[in-house]
């Protein structure tokens, strides 16, 4: 085998297994198209006030109160700006675990998202 | 309400509190009781040791509002500042018990403050909740009307023998909570009282209210006791807050409570809806549900009296 055509052998290899890796890569996106849930914000109050989702999710918060509110983990992991009527606030999940949080003008209304591995 | 038939006149009017066209609130060695405007406005006026003054209480003017039930609320707040100037005894100055905006943003901060400044009187400023939403929380507020204040905003000051205390119960809001002042503010507010003479009447004014109107919709300030303990001792103690843009009144030992309607917009009374928020009233009925509060002292007749009125009044 001569040198130059050893090279080349590990090239395509190379180029084989990263097109495997690609295409894998492909396969597991489609398989992990992230879910999406909706939190409404109406009469001050989170509905659902506990909404269990998977790993990966986008919770989405709307606010349909004439008045406005914010959406603040308790653990400080996540905090929107405050949101007048209508406006939306989007926070991914990406660790498990149980993130309780309210809203910072109106601390009675409070709410909890668990996320399931 | 200074002259012999002040009881007769206090009886018949005790009910008149809730009538809505304006309600004298006064109280005298404790006592608290409910008067009417007109009535009060009829009383004779009797020379006292020292002048008495009047001052003004604007609340939760939430300049920036534009939904039902008020298009305007830049408007309805010029309505209630040109109420202020055409009083009959000019106050010697005007609080603001907060929400002074709905956003805190800096055009409806800088629209307040113009609007104000029409008065011609100093203003005392608190922040409510809707003054905190700057993405530094609070400092936009502090910057522009919290000049000299201590922590999130509070303050104390003296005006002819009358001890004011402003105290802020919007800052730092714990989840599941309802209003609260903090550690660090009631440490302040005993040393602000020591060494002061119980018979110092005392004014103290903060956005959410001083005791609890309604828990479910957070209408109270959860450490508000441990404030109260430290007054109990004053002779006259006043609390007036905002917050829940209606009048409620309370009298607990000779602490009287009070809260002021907004200059925006009504919200239902407690429990009588899903939630609080702004009640869609119809057009020719927003003006009557909105209002002033004008505060009078008489040094030496002791009496603190806190006439409502309402725009359409």
């Amino acid at each position: 085998m001569t040198r130059a055509f050893k090279i080349l052998t590990v090239q395509a290899a190379v180029l084989a297994t990263s097109t495997v890796m690609m295409s894998a890569m492909a396969t597991m996106t489609r398989a992990a198209t992230p879910a999406a849930t909706a939190v409404r914000i109406d009469n001050f109050t989170f509905k659902d006030a506990v909404v269990t989702v998977k790993r990966g999710t986008t919770v989405t918060w709307t606010n349909g109160d004439d008045i406005p509110h914010t959406v603040v983990a308790k653990d400080g992991s996540f905090k929107s700006k405050v949101l007048d009527t209508g406006e939306r606030f989007s926070f991914t999940f990406a660790k498990p675990g149980q993130f309780g949080y309210y809203c910072s003008l109106h601390p009675h209304m409070t709410g909890t998202i668990v996320v399931k591995a | 309400m200074l002259d012999g038939d002040h009881e007769t006149r206090r009886h018949f009017l005790k009910c008149m509190a809730w009538a809505g066209t304006g309600a004298l609130f006064a109280f005298n060695a404790g006592v608290g009781s409910s008067i009417g405007l007109e009535s009060a406005l009829a009383a004779p006026v009797r020379s006292t040791p020292s002048k008495p003054f009047t001052f003004v209480q604007l609340s939760d003017s939430h300049i920036g509002f534009n939904k039902p039930p008020n298009s305007d609320a830049r408007a309805t707040f010029r309505e209630a500042v040109a109420k202020v100037k055409a009083l009959a005894v000019k106050p010697d100055f005007i609080i603001h018990t907060g929400d002074v905006s709905q956003l805190s943003r800096d055009d409806e901060f800088d629209d307040a403050d113009q609007i104000l400044k029409e008065s011609g009187l100093p203003v005392f400023y608190i922040p409510g909740e809707h003054d905190m939403l700057d993405p530094d929380g609070g400092k936009a507020f502090l910057n522009r009307f919290g000049k000299g204040t201590r922590g999130a905003g509070w303050y104390s000051f003296d005006h002819r023998g009358v001890h004011f205390v402003a105290l802020v119960n919007v800052a730092d809001l714990k989840p599941g909570g309802m209003g609260n002042l903090g550690a660090k503010q009631l440490k302040w507010l005993k040393s602000d009282l020591d060494g002061r003479s119980s018979s110092t009447p005392i004014v103290v004014f903060a956005h959410i209210p001083l005791w609890t109107v309604y828990a479910d919709w957070g209408w109270g300030t959860d450490d508000s006791a441990e404030a109260l303990k430290l007054l109990a001792r004053f002779g006259s103690v006043t609390v007036l807050n905002g917050h829940i843009h209606q009048i409620t009144q309370k009298v607990e030992g000779r602490i009287a409570f009070h809260t002021a309607r907004s200059t925006a917009f009504p919200q239902p009374a407690p429990g009588t809806a899903p939630s609080p928020g702004p009640l869609r009233v119809p057009a020719d009925q927003l003006r009557g549900l909105l209002g002033i509060t004008d505060a009078m002292f008489v040094r030496g007749q002791q009496p603190i009296a806190l006439v409502d009125s309402t725009l359409s009044a």
